[in-house]
């Protein structure tokens, strides 16, 4: 890792595929454990996602939308079907090499933010980097760098608790860029905050995709929230109901 | 460096918890300190006996004493260097409450107790007075005693008032010597008995036997037992450490209760600190899952979860071993007619760090446990 933030494919792909889809899904199928009863979440999903778009996910509770965000993210594995990313199956991998397929690939932001309490924002941003074999020195140059683009540069020395809402948010967006990921994924992003800060989020989330090529999967209730993205996909009771496809509607 | 920080920041989160559950490891190693000296001061006795010394006593019971003429036919077996004789007196200074252990001896008993320091003056004084008396230090500082102070016991197992003059303060040569005991002439017992109770008279608790070298224990133990085989006081010689297991051997029931307990009251912090610590990483699975979410794996979240829970029960067990020395201070100051020495040995603070690191693994354990395999999504799942 020697640039940050600049646009491009998955870092195991090795290049990037213009001809193919970041995201390809086929024929996903999920389905959790209830006592003795098997409750079917996801079936038959299939669908693609290009590099660069801005998608949102969106669909009652229940529908199966933040877990088909987990499926995509790697943080939770499917029953049958197949996920490919950057030309890369990611069903087969074991756990281990998941976290690791994570760490290059994919940056998360939640919908109550899940900062570490007891560590400071630049802390919390510098995170991810722990996992790199990056140096001190050269940490700090990516946070700082981070932390600027998400306008808290001065509030580096703050705890979660001393911050509001979406400024946590903000931080949260930071630790998620901070790795240079293809992918970020963001569950109910603003699902948590007000209207203003909600549009900061927005904002910021369409910066990453229009000024640095990110690809942004976003699961939302708030069809306000909807409107910023590229292309809605909706679901009900596990089933895709509604995808305009992305040649269509992308850009 | 990170995590130690995340650890040291995570135990500190809630204070008042952590102060808690500190304070219930630093009082239960203290308290398992203080009980594992309390079996220790048990066996003191036998730890510091001599091996060139040894004691024979009544075959049937000591409460039985022994005739007085044994002493010059003990003398007169084969490597035996030297004999003296005592009588556990029992006698009360004032009140009850004032219990030392006192003894009637004869002249050259202290000779065979080099541990027992007396200067030359001072031994010299006590021989010249029939009525003379040595007291230990700690005895002495205990009562205000000074040398040349008349020193009057009430008699129990020989009744009447003894009067004494104490001639002489010994120090202990080691710093586990009893320095509590109270010695004076079994020749002064022994011409009162002879006017008041002459049926009593003549007669010895116990011999101590002196030996050159302690392989030749064995062989004198039994001549000398041989000697007064079949006689109407027939005699029982040991070496003087397994005299003083006997006495250990007729409370090893306490004994063996009091190591139960010690152990019981660690298993005891340990419940407690393992609830602590399943409490404090149920709290945290969301964290420990976003920290998977972000790639760390086992070790990170394992390491953070199982430091966390050493690092607690290591700080109690160092404030507890810290705390333990002035304790055992106070117990062997204020209650020294019981426990005349009462000190912290190196074994014991090694048990005792070891006590505190085993609470700490085993409390740690099952919060790891679930730390570690918390799928990410159910993790997350109870955020909120």
């Amino acid at each position: 890792m020697t640039l940050l933030l600049q646009p491009g494919p998955c870092r195991r792909s090795g290049e990037k595929m213009d001809s193919e889809p970041l995201v390809r899904i086929t024929g996903v199928a999920k389905s959790y454990r209830r006592g003795s009863q098997l409750v079917p979440v996801l079936e038959d999903i299939t669908f693609a996602i290009p590099s660069g778009e801005f998608l949102a996910l969106m669909g009652p509770s229940g529908s199966g939308k933040s877990t088909l965000l987990n499926l995509i993210a790697g943080i939770d594995t499917v029953d049958s079907g197949s996920i490919l990313i950057g030309g890369e199956e990611i069903t087969g991998l074991s756990e281990q090499e998941m976290a690791a397929w994570r760490s290059m690939n994919v940056g998360f932001i939640f919908q109550f933010y899940n900062l570490i309490p007891v560590l400071t924002a630049f802390e919390n941003v510098e995170l991810p980097l722990l996992l790199t074999g990056l140096s001190r020195r050269e940490r700090r140059s990516h946070v700082d760098t981070v932390l600027e683009l998400v306008g808290l540069s001065d509030r580096m020395d703050h705890y979660p608790g001393q911050l509001s809402g979406g400024q946590q948010q903000r931080v949260a967006i930071a630790r998620a860029i901070v790795t240079d990921p293809a992918i970020i994924v963001a569950d109910e992003p603003t699902g948590d905050l007000d209207r203003v800060s909600a549009g900061d989020i927005l904002l910021l989330l369409d910066r990453l995709v229009r000024e640095f090529g990110k690809t942004v999967i976003m699961v939302t209730h708030d069809p306000r929230a909807a409107e910023k993205a590229h292309r809605v996909i909706h679901l009900e009771k596990g089933l895709l109901v509604t995808d305009p496809g992305f040649h269509d509607s992308h850009h | 460096m990170f995590f130690l920080k995340l650890i040291i920041r995570n135990t500190m989160r809630h204070p008042l918890r952590s102060l808690l559950t500190v304070a219930g490891v630093a009082i239960a190693i203290i308290a398992f300190g203080l009980l594992r000296t309390l079996v220790e001061l048990w066996y003191l006795g036998a730890e510091s006996s001599s091996a060139t010394r040894l004691i024979t006593r009544s075959s049937i019971s000591l409460v039985f004493s022994l005739p007085i003429s044994y002493r010059d036919k003990i003398r007169q077996v084969p490597d035996v260097t030297a004999v003296a004789n005592a009588n556990w007196f029992g006698g009360i200074y004032k009140t009850e409450k004032n219990f030392f252990p006192n003894f009637a001896v004869s002249d050259n008993y202290l000779d065979l107790y080099p541990e027992f320091m007396l200067s030359g003056d001072e031994l010299k004084g006590f021989r010249m007075d029939r009525k003379g008396a040595v007291a230990g230090r700690k005895l002495a500082l205990k009562h205000g005693w000074k040398l040349g102070d008349q020193i009057t016991l009430k008699g129990t197992i020989f009744p009447g008032e003894w009067d004494f003059v104490l001639r002489g303060i010994y120090r202990g040569s080691e710093r586990t010597t009893d320095e509590t005991q109270f010695f004076f002439h079994w020749d002064y017992l022994n011409e009162t008995l002879k006017r008041t109770i002459p049926r009593r008279a003549d007669q010895t608790g116990i011999f101590l036997v002196g030996v050159k070298r302690p392989e030749q224990a064995a062989e004198v133990a039994q001549s000398v037992d041989d000697q007064f085989r079949n006689s109407l006081a027939e005699t029982l010689t040991e070496t003087e450490k397994a005299f003083q297991l006997s006495f250990v051997a007729m409370t090893e029931a306490i004994v063996i209760a009091i190591q139960i307990v010690s152990y019981v009251v660690i298993v005891i912090i340990m419940v407690v600190a393992a609830n602590t610590m399943a409490m404090t990483a149920r709290e945290r699975i969301s964290e420990y899952a976003t920290l998977k979410t972000l790639g760390f794996g086992s070790i990170h979240i394992g390491g953070v979860i199982f430091g966390e829970s050493l690092a607690v029960s290591l700080a109690g067990g160092l404030i507890g071993i810290a705390a333990t020395y002035p304790a055992a201070h106070w117990i062997e100051s204020e209650l020294s007619q019981f426990f005349p020495v009462f000190r912290v040995t190196g074994e014991t603070v090694l048990l005792d760090l070891l006590a505190a690191l085993v609470v700490g693994c085993v409390a740690g354990v099952f919060p790891t446990w679930r730390g570690v395999t918390i799928k990410v999504a159910d993790g997350l799942r109870r955020i909120g």
